[in-house]
């Protein structure tokens, strides 16, 4: 599928194009809401990722990885359990057990634990982001 | 004599037996591997529906704590929420990851058709 | 239609079909998916996470493990289909 499914329809593809920052902005709305309103990273990662999807439906593929580097990809489908690991560990620096959010350090531990919580469904967010556009473009091939 | 009452007020489990029970007729009647894995995906939606259906409360709302909300508020289940959160994601996964095996196969020996398959390997 | 597979199909209904006059009636507050850990949470998941919404404190805090094994999930997933297919 290296060409668009809709040719060179000039309404699909504006449409798409114009369509696609603002489904990646209401995504990171979603993400960055997750501890208030529904949603969080799972949600979030589909959201943004179904934007390069759209793009890849309606400019064909080659414009859609233009657009989302390999590059740039295979650092982020690795980083979200890192980030994950990382924050767990540093749980236990700070005194607490594994994953143990709250800990006091230089707040309350309800607001440090609000804070990682935000953290951890941004590293889900990044993973779930990068690895459904990279098993769509594995799928759609070259 | 027929108890109307009970069949109503478990109308949500009779949905869930026809959904696993089509995805399983699917999964064993039909020949092709993406229509098996279809029937699959089908039973896998009929246990989330029937997580989330047992967590509902009557009357309740979506579990979000509003600012000073007081003690009257009944809120639904959030832990099968939680629960299918994950299932969904493994679902998700494991279609990934069979969709792909999937291609394999047809680029490998031309046929989907597990029939076929049996006599070919 | 196949006979043997839908009388195989027809049989696993009726132990379904049993096993449903056993469940709670539909929006049932005293069943017991209701009553066990539910009320715990409701009650202490403000001031033990800081975070108003009970299903992101459960997600992530309560089960945070079980989340780091789902991250991994997709994770393992996405390596193997690269595996299958070759990354493009």
């Amino acid at each position: 599928m290296s060409e668009s499914l809709f040719g060179e329809d000039v309404i699909v593809r504006t449409i798409a194009r114009l369509v696609a920052p603002f489904i990646q902005l209401f995504g990171l709305y979603v993400l960055m809401h997750g501890h208030v309103s529904p949603g969080g990273g799972f949600q979030a990662g589909v959201i943004i990722a179904s934007s390069f999807i759209l793009l890849a439906l309606a400019l064909g593929l080659p414009e859609s990885k233009e657009r989302f580097k390999k590059t740039i990809r295979l650092p982020m489908e690795s980083s979200g359990p890192l980030i994950f690991a990382l924050i767990g560990v540093t749980c236990i620096l700070a005194g607490g057990y594994y994953l143990q959010y709250g800990i006091a350090f230089l707040f309350p531990p309800a607001v440090v634990s609000a804070i990682l919580i935000s953290a951890v469904e941004i590293g889900i967010g990044i993973t779930v982001l990068a690895m459904i556009v990279t098993i769509f473009y594995a799928m759609a091939g070259d | 004599m027929v108890n109307f009452g009970f069949l109503l007020g478990h109308y949500n489990y009779w949905a869930v037996v026809v959904l696993f029970l089509i995805g399983l007729y699917a999964m064993i009647v039909k020949k092709n591997l993406i229509k098996k894995f279809m029937g699959l995906n089908i039973m896998d939606t009929s246990i989330f529906l029937f997580y989330i259906s047992m967590g509902d409360v009557e009357g309740g709302v979506s579990p979000i704590i509003a600012h000073g909300g007081g003690s009257d508020v009944i809120y639904v289940n959030p832990l099968p929420s939680v629960l299918i959160l994950t299932a969904i994601v493994v679902a998700i996964s494991t279609t990934a990851l069979a969709l792909s095996l999937i291609i394999k196969i047809y680029e490998e020996y031309g046929t989907l058709d597990s029939d076929r398959l049996v006599e070919l390997m | 239609m196949k006979i043997i597979p839908s009388i195989f199909i027809l049989f696993i209904g009726v132990m379904l079909a049993a096993a449903v006059a056993g469940m709670p009636e539909f929006g049932d507050p005293n069943s017991p998916a209701n009553t066990h850990i539910v009320p715990y949470y409701r009650e202490n998941s403000l001031e033990e996470t800081g975070v108003t919404e009970i299903v992101t404190s459960i997600v992530v805090s309560y089960r945070g493990y079980d989340t780091f094994g789902e991250v991994t999930v997709i994770f393992t997933a996405g390596t193997g289909v690269i595996a299958l297919l070759g990354r493009k």
